[in-house]
């Protein structure tokens, strides 16, 4: 079953003027539930952008976005989908759990339903003794724990993640991989997952979408066996290093491709 | 207020003193150093009244230095609040309507730009010489002013990332005001009351300069001068200090209880 498909869309920016940028040009993608999926790509090659068109942030010039069956508009507008970006984005001025609960409340539950769920939610990412502190109280790495527990709150079939894990350190990074396995495994959460690591990007996934900017597009979606259950020694298993290679190579077609467009602009 | 970060009440107090203690010891030094100096060079009062003859006067006058006090400080109390309902006010229509806003900027700078106490006289003009209006319309618009900028800013000035995330959660607008825009602002308006509090008391102060009634601290500083008893008018001076500090101490005091424990 396709927890979400994007036919043929593009983005242009400052669409007939000087300034005109093809973001993203006829994409397609479908992702099953319960997948894995991330998209990496140079600076400028619309993954971002790609995700906020899923998103409903952005419309598409053409094309169409279907998520859970439906448009990205009535998607957005039934909270079924919840995000996380590079920065934390919690709310200074709200206790962590309040924090939580702040998609909840714009759901309009009631207060005894909404702190019962942060619990249950601050149970998941094991951060439990954290819910009456505020976020500055916390590590970067916590904070980002928080804000996944605060993106998965309303139970939503997609999670949809901007480079969430960019400004940790390496070993909260690797850490915070295994976390994020271990909750969309025990919540069934279908995940697109924006990075710029390639170990990172094949840990997780079990499908890896290579972009390549100038225009926007997909050139490469590669699939990642690495079994459903991971674990450290999943980092040293020789499947792991074989599909980074494959990864890079096609990264690596991007950026020669790239190269080259620049070289033949320098002659002009 | 969380076990992991709270020292001993003790090493607290010594770390509290240890802040005062400094600052006092050189204010007494510095009066110390003011009174030798009028006793030891025979100054005479009329070109700087020692600190003692101040207290004194002080003191002895302290009934009518109160009575000024509360109708300097009446004043800017007025304006203040006056001030700052309109400065939010303003705000929140600027914040929504952001062509107002470009409308509105370059009078306000304009405005502002006018050495404000002409227009105490302007305003003297049109009131009846016994009315306090034209001092406290003068600290409103100080205030105003202040507190427009601040919490303008406060509400449009929020991070990329909230909003996004409002708009993932399909929020309305209304929604995205009361729960991202409104608690961002907070802190601001705060930082404006502090710049405000002690402005609205130096302009109702000031405003007593150009005429009216002559009941509050400026005018009786003015008056005591003018009769030559100058460590009365320095006496005046201590409570006009005085009561700057009160606003600016009720107004970190607001902020304390507006963010209790979410202050680094």
């Amino acid at each position: 079953m396709s927890a979400l498909e994007v036919v043929g869309a593009s983005k242009i920016f400052n669409q007939g003027t000087a300034k005109q940028v093809d973001a993203l040009v006829d994409v397609n993608l479908t992702v099953n539930s319960g997948q894995f999926v991330s998209l990496i790509g140079p600076s400028g090659c619309g993954k971002s952008t790609l995700l906020r068109l899923i998103a409903n942030l952005l419309e598409p010039t053409s094309g169409s976005v279907r998520v859970n069956k439906k448009t990205a508009a009535q998607a957005r507008l039934d909270q079924d989908y919840g995000m996380a970006f590079q920065q934390a984005g919690l709310f200074d001025w709200r206790t962590v759990s309040k924090n939580i609960e702040l998609p909840l409340e714009l759901k309009g539950w009631d207060k005894a339903k909404r702190e019962a769920r942060a619990k249950e939610m601050l149970e998941l990412v094991k951060l439990p003794e954290f819910a009456d502190l505020y976020p500055w109280q916390l590590s970067g790495g916590m904070q980002q724990r928080i804000a996944i527990a605060r993106a998965l709150a309303a139970h939503p079939p997609l999670l949809l993640m901007d480079e969430p894990f960019g400004a940790l350190d390496e070993m909260t990074r690797e850490y915070m991989q295994g976390e994020l396995l271990r909750i969309c495994g025990e919540t069934a959460t279908t995940v697109v997952f924006v990075t710029h690591s390639i170990p990172e990007a094949v840990y997780l996934s079990n499908r890896v979408v290579v972009m390549s900017p100038r225009p926007g597009r997909i050139t490469a979606v590669i699939d990642v066996d690495l079994g459903s259950k991971r674990n450290e020694d999943t980092r040293a298993a020789d499947g792991f290093f074989r599909s980074i290679t494959t990864v890079r190579e096609a990264l690596r077609g991007t950026h020669a491709e790239h190269a080259a467009a620049n070289a033949i602009r320098g002659v002009e | 207020m969380f076990g992991v970060n709270s020292t001993s009440v003790s090493t607290r107090v010594l770390g509290r003193a240890r802040q005062v203690v400094p600052a006092i010891v050189f204010g007494v030094a510095f009066l110390a150093l003011w009174e030798s100096a009028v006793r030891g060079f025979d100054l005479k009062p009329y070109f700087l009244a020692a600190p003692s003859k101040i207290s004194e006067q002080f003191f002895k006058n302290y009934s009518r230095i109160w009575e000024a006090s509360m109708v300097s400080g009446g004043n800017a109390f007025v304006g203040l609040v006056a001030g700052t309902v309109f400065g939010i006010a303003m705000s929140f229509v600027l914040s929504r309507y952001r062509f107002l806003g470009e409308l509105v900027t370059p009078l306000a700078i304009a405005l502002n730009a006018i050495p404000i106490f002409v227009l105490v006289a302007v305003l003297n003009n049109m009131y009846s010489i016994t009315s306090e209006i034209p001092r406290r319309v003068m600290v409103t618009l100080v205030v105003y002013f202040i507190v427009l900028v601040n919490v303008a800013k406060g509400l449009t000035q929020v991070r990329s990332t909230h909003v996004e995330l409002m708009r993932s959660y399909a929020a309305s607008e209304f929604a995205i005001l009361r729960k991202v825009r409104v608690p961002n602002a907070v802190p601001y308006l705060f930082t404006a009351l502090k710049v405000a509090a002690p402005a609205s008391v130096i302009t109702a102060f000031v405003s007593e300069y150009f005429g009216g009634l002559q009941n509050g601290l400026g005018s009786r500083i003015t008056s005591n001068i003018a009769n030559a008893k100058n460590a009365a008018a320095w006496a005046y001076v201590l409570g006009a200090c005085l009561l700057g500090l009160a606003f600016y101490t009720i107004s970190i005091i607001l902020e304390g209880i507006a963010r209790k424990g979410e202050v680094k």
